[in-house]
Order: C-alpha cells, then sequence, then structure tokens
C-alpha cells in the first residue's frame, strides 16, 4: 500500500488488501523493547531517528514543515500578518483587483481578500487538527484494545467499526451537520466543534483499523511474550512495548487525512453547511467567489482563497508522503 | 467462491441495517425538533408538524420508529417534502444526467489514469514518472470545487466557451463533458498512482525475474505476467470510489449548474428542505453500499487466491 487516499476510499482498498496479506508498514522492532542495540558507544539508532535521517535530506520535507509553519502561526497570529481587520468592509470598495491598498483586491461585500484569507486559515487549521486529534485518539484506542484482547470485544468493535466507516465522508458530513443547524449568532467556537464533531464521528474507523493490524502485527513478537512473563500489566505492555512499535502507520495516515479532513471542511462550507458566514473561512470565500459572473469579473476573489487551501492540503499530505517513504523500508 | 459470495452477502446486511440506523437516529433522535429546517426559509406551522410527528411515528419508542422507517425505506418511500412532492418522484427525474456524468467521470478515470499510472510505473524514475507522480499529487490537493471552478475560468479566458460549455443546466452530453472531467480529475489522479506502485511492487516479484531470465522480451512480461494482477486493486478501487464520487457530484453539479441529484441534494441544503436533503443523501449512501458489496463479490472472481478460502 504505497499510496494514500483519503479516508473511505483508501480503507476500502485496504480492506480488500487485509484479504491477500496486510501490506502496512511495519515498524522495525528497535523501539522501547531493544535498548541500545550497539553497545560500544555507537549512538541508539530507532525507527524515528533512522527516519529523521532519510527525511532531513529531502527538500520536500522542509517546504512541507515551512508551510505548515506558516499556517499555523497564520491561524494563531494572524494580526502578524495584516493590520487590517477582515469584519470591515466598504460596499463602495466592491469587487476591486488587487492593489497597493488591497493586495489581493477586494470580494463583493468590499472586505479586504488577503486579510480574510489570513484570518481563513484559522477555521481549517481548527477542523484539521481537532478532527485528527479526536479521530486518532478514538481510532488508536479502540484499535489498540480490539487487537490486544482480540476475541469477542475484537469482533464487536470491528463490526461497529464498519457500520461508521460505510457512510462516504462527505454525505455523512452533510447529514449530520443538517441536523446540527446553526443559529446566525452561534459562537464561532461551536459552530467548529460541530464540523470536528461530524468529522470525527465518521473518520475513527479508518484509523482505528490501520492501529489495528499494526498492533496485530506486533503483539506476537517475542520481547511482547516476555514482558506479559514478566508479570507487566496489559497497561504497561501496551504503552511501552507495543505502542512504540505501532504508531508509526497510524502517524502517517494521520498526518495525510489532517490535509484530506481540511479540504472536507471547505467542501461542506462551500456547499453551505459547513461553517456559515459570518465566520471567515476559505471553503466561503470560495463559495461567494464561484459562479459564472464571479470568475470572470473578479478572479482574485477566487485564486487566493483557493491557492491557499490548496497549499496548505498539499503541505500536509507532502509531509505525511515523506515520512512514509522515509518509515517504509521497502521504498528504499 | 460460492462461501464467499455467501459470507460477503451475510455480511453486508448488518451493515446495511447499522448505516440506516445511524443516519436515522442522527436525523430523528437527536434533541432538537426533527422538523426544524424542513419547510424552507420560515418556521413550520404546527399543521405540517402534526403530520410529521405522525408520518415518522415520533411518538413510539426508537427502535419502533426505526423499524417502520425501515419498511418504508424497503418500499421506496423516502417521504415527502414541505411542498409535498415525494422524494423519490424528484430524484427519478433527475438521475439519467447524474449517472450520463458519472459515466463520463469513470470513463476518463480508466482511460487516462490507467494509462499515466502503466507509463510512469515502467519507467520509474525517468521524467515522466516524476511528471506524473507531482501533478497527481497536486491534483489530490486542490479540493473539487477549486478544480471545477479553475476549469471554467481557464475555458472563459481562452474564450473557449463555444465548444467546452460551462455550464450545463440542460444536462446534454456535450455540456457534462468538462463537469465529468473535473469530477473525475481526483480518481485520475489516485488511479494513476495506484496502478503505478502496483506495477511498479510487481515487476520486483520473483516470478517476474524469473520470466525475464526464461528470456521473455519486456513486453511480454509487462503484458502477461504483471499487468493483471496489477489491475486487481485498481478495478476494486474504482468501483469503491463510486461512493465518492455521489459526494463529489454534489460539489460538481452546483459549480456547473446541472439540475441532477447533486444539484438538488445542493438546493435542498440552501431552501432548507431537509426531507429531501436527508431522503436523497440516504439513497447515495444505499448505492454506495450497494456498489460495494459488487465490488467485493467482483475482487472475488478476480483474484484467484480468493476462491480457496
Amino acid at each position: 500500500m504505497t499510496d494514500h487516499r483519503p479516508t473511505e476510499a483508501v480503507e476500502a482498498v485496504d480492506a480488500v488488501d487485509g484479504i491477500t496479506g496486510d501490506d502496512v508498514l511495519v515498524a522495525d522492532q528497535t523501539g522501547a523493547a531493544l535498548p541500545a542495540a550497539g553497545g560500544d558507544g555507537e549512538p541508539v539508532r530507532t525507527l524515528w531517528s533512522d527516519a529523521w535521517r532519510e527525511m532531513r535530506h529531502r527538500p520536500l520535507f522542509w517546504v512541507a514543515l515551512a508551510l505548515i509553519l506558516l499556517v499555523v502561526t497564520m491561524a494563531a497570529f494572524p494580526s502578524l500578518f495584516t493590520a487590517r481587520d477582515p469584519l470591515y468592509c466598504q460596499l463602495s470598495d466592491s469587487r476591486l483587483p488587487p492593489s497597493a491598498e488591497h493586495i489581493f483586491g477586494t470580494d463583493t461585500q468590499g472586505c479586504d481578500v488577503y486579510a480574510r484569507t489570513i484570518y481563513g486559515a484559522r477555521a481549517s487549521v481548527l477542523v484539521g487538527v481537532f478532527t485528527t486529534l479526536v479521530c486518532t485518539l478514538i481510532g488508536g484506542f479502540i484499535g489498540t484494545v480490539s487487537a490486544f484482547y482480540g476475541g469477542f470485544l475484537d469482533t464487536l468493535l470491528s463490526r461497529v467499526g464498519e457500520i461508521f466507516f460505510a457512510i462516504p465522508t462527505l454525505l455523512g458530513g452533510i447529514v449530520i451537520l443538517y441536523s446540527l443547524p446553526n443559529e446566525p449568532n452561534s459562537p464561532f467556537l461551536l459552530v467548529v466543534g460541530k464540523v470536528v464533531l461530524a468529522l470525527s464521528v465518521l473518520g475513527w474507523p479508518s484509523l482505528a483499523r490501520i492501529m489495528r493490524s499494526s498492533v496485530l502485527q506486533v503483539k506476537p513478537h517475542d520481547y511482547v511474550q516476555a514482558a506479559r512473563a514478566l508479570g507487566a500489566s496489559p497497561w504497561r505492555i501496551i504503552t511501552s512495548h507495543i505502542l512504540p512499535n505501532a504508531v508509526a502507520p497510524v502517524t502517517v495516515v494521520a498526518t495525510i487525512n489532517l490535509g484530506v479532513y481540511i479540504a472536507v471542511e471547505a467542501t461542506l462550507s462551500f456547499l453551505g453547511i459547513g461553517l456559515q458566514p459570518p465566520a471567515i473561512s476559505w471553503g466561503i470565500a470560495i463559495s461567494e467567489a464561484s459562479g459564472i459572473g464571479y470568475i470572470t469579473a473578479a478572479p482574485h476573489m477566487l485564486l487566493f482563497p483557493s491557492l491557499f487551501l490548496s497549499l496548505t492540503v498539499l503541505a500536509f499530505i507532502m509531509l505525511g508522503e515523506v515520512v512514509r517513504d522515509a518509515l517504509d523500508p521497502k521504498l528504499r | 467462491m460460492g462461501t464467499y459470495i455467501l459470507r460477503r452477502l451475510l455480511q453486508m446486511i448488518p451493515v446495511i441495517i447499522g448505516a440506516t440506523f445511524l443516519i436515522f437516529t442522527l436525523v430523528y433522535a437527536l434533541p432538537g425538533e426533527p422538523w426544524e429546517g424542513r419547510c424552507g426559509e420560515r418556521p413550520c406551522p404546527d399543521s405540517y408538524i402534526a403530520k410529521f410527528k405522525t408520518e415518522y411515528n415520533l411518538d413510539k419508542p426508537l427502535l419502533v420508529q426505526y423499524a417502520l422507517y425501515l419498511g418504508k425505506l424497503v418500499r421506496g418511500d423516502l417521504g415527502t417534502n414541505f411542498y409535498g412532492n415525494t422524494v423519490v418522484s424528484e430524484l427519478a427525474v433527475r438521475y439519467p444526467t447524474t449517472i450520463t456524468l458519472a459515466a463520463i467521470a469513470v470513463t476518463v478515470t480508466i482511460v487516462i489514469g490507467i494509462s499515466a499510472g502503466i507509463l510512469s510505473g515502467i519507467k520509474r524514475g525517468s521524467w515522466i514518472d516524476s511528471l506524473v507522480t507531482v501533478s497527481t499529487l497536486v491534483v489530490i490537493s486542490i479540493p473539487i470545487f477549486v478544480i471545477g471552478s479553475l476549469a471554467q475560468f481557464t475555458v472563459l479566458k481562452l474564450d473557449l466557451n463555444d465548444y467546452i460549455p460551462v455550464t450545463a443546466s440542460a444536462g446534454t452530453f456535450h455540456q457534462l463533458i468538462l463537469p465529468g472531467f473535473v469530477l473525475g480529475s481526483l480518481s485520475v489522479a489516485y488511479v494513476a498512482r495506484l496502478t503505478r506502485s502496483n506495477l511498479a511492487e510487481n515487476l520486483r516479484a520473483d516470478y517476474v525475474r524469473t520470466a525475464k531470465a526464461k528470456g521473455l522480451t519486456r513486453a511480454r512480461t509487462i503484458n502477461v505476467h504483471t499487468l493483471r494482477n496489477s489491475m486487481i486493486p485498481v478495478i476494486t478501487f474504482i468501483g469503491y470510489d463510486i461512493g465518492n464520487l455521489m459526494g463529489g457530484a454534489i460539489v460538481t453539479e452546483r459549480i456547473f449548474n446541472i439540475n441532477g441529484i447533486g444539484g438538488f441534494i445542493f438546493n435542498a441544503i440552501n431552501t432548507s428542505d431537509g426531507v429531501s436533503v436527508v431522503g436523497a443523501v440516504t439513497v447515495l449512501v444505499l448505492i454506495y453500499l450497494l456498489m460495494n458489496l459488487i465490488v467485493d463479490v467482483l475482487y472475488g472472481v478476480l483474484d484467484p487466491r480468493i476462491s480457496h478460502d
């Protein structure tokens, strides 16, 4: 499986792969269990230090990292990038082309596109980061528990996951968000929270599956059996022996999914069901700028938010791919 | 083989029941008033609320509500919206357009995606490989609504809109060509990458080395020994992808002003016609599940290793 595909379609193929033999990246068993392989002064080589050695020579890694840092700074401190108030709009300035005063031009309401593009980063980053966090925690926990304990619990959790998994993210997102309507004056974080909730409800099974299959691969190893024989508690076995050797695939997929969630959020907002005005978001900006009339009359309204959105998504996907290439020994 | 298909069929039943139950609970059993946002841009009149309550049996226990809802679903009753039209009749007028659109998208995916993937998989490391890898990554990162708007923009700028229409309100085949390419673009990228990685992996397999050692030509090793088995995951991916295509169709049909199922859902969202939103999306989810089932069965047919379990 040397390809990422967003959520359900990806996982559908993964599920098929599961039949013929799992192809998820397997972590080297050089984690916590086998400390200091070279005893004579050689530094300990772990999976992650190997990966780091590999990654730091890839320009793509640094490009992706720089882009991500830039976007996260934008989301956290938008006022560093612009002194203009994104909510200050003058109708008389409607749809001005880029100029010295408005470097990205203005939109239909006469708002500054540059300021709104900068402030728009916050919604995307919040949705992406929180959805990824929630999905990884829930999915990781459920995947680990079902693989570690197996039996009935595993069957039950896998079946439940399958049900959530069976609903395509965008379609499910529409149904869930339609059932959680916003008031025009709902606070921004509540609106973001609803989108995070919708995407997490549909997103956790993909990570649970990956976590489950990598824990299953680590579980039969001797050092896990040894720890068990020595009387280590399940908690200790999982946290210090299994997880360090099983998190690599989930890390990769979670990074890539972060980008995908940002794209889905923008799509939902574009359709008018994710974030809604007066919230500032790239999806809303693009939605307002699309339409044949606007595209020809004011292409700048479409271009700049689209560019920022695409670059952000690209950065996370690129980072995930670079990390995967570095972790997967088969590709070397 | 027979047992495999039977097992898949049986596994599908709980998933369908679970998925519909999930949608039902989310829509009708969440706290709040489920009829909200179903009467256009105004509060629901009392008569409609009363009708809604009886129609969805909201005074009965949840499981009974769900069972009655499932019964209606099986009979093809998706509800009647506030304007008095049944959702089924609304969908019946529109589905040919959406099917044409999806067919164009799938054709584009198969033709362009697979050829690009084969080219770059065979010549791994060449400039054409780099071109395919980089361009597919870019396409994957650009959300479909941006691709659609950019496509319209390019066509209008180049003044080609007489040949390539940028709106498709009539839904003729000619008008649906550009939307079809836009809808298929993401799948093209995934299929190209999937084909490439499968081909490259299989070309390193032992049996390929054996074939080479026997003195077979490169063309024969690729055509006979690698292409067929590299295609298995690609074909199944295309099958699963139909579910994503339907999500993408909502966006594409909104951009190109197409009056298909996607455009219907978009309009229903924006006119607060909740009955139509939920009904139409449920149909799409069911179609997606059905496609998955077909692909699973097909997988058993395509991959001889499956037949023996």
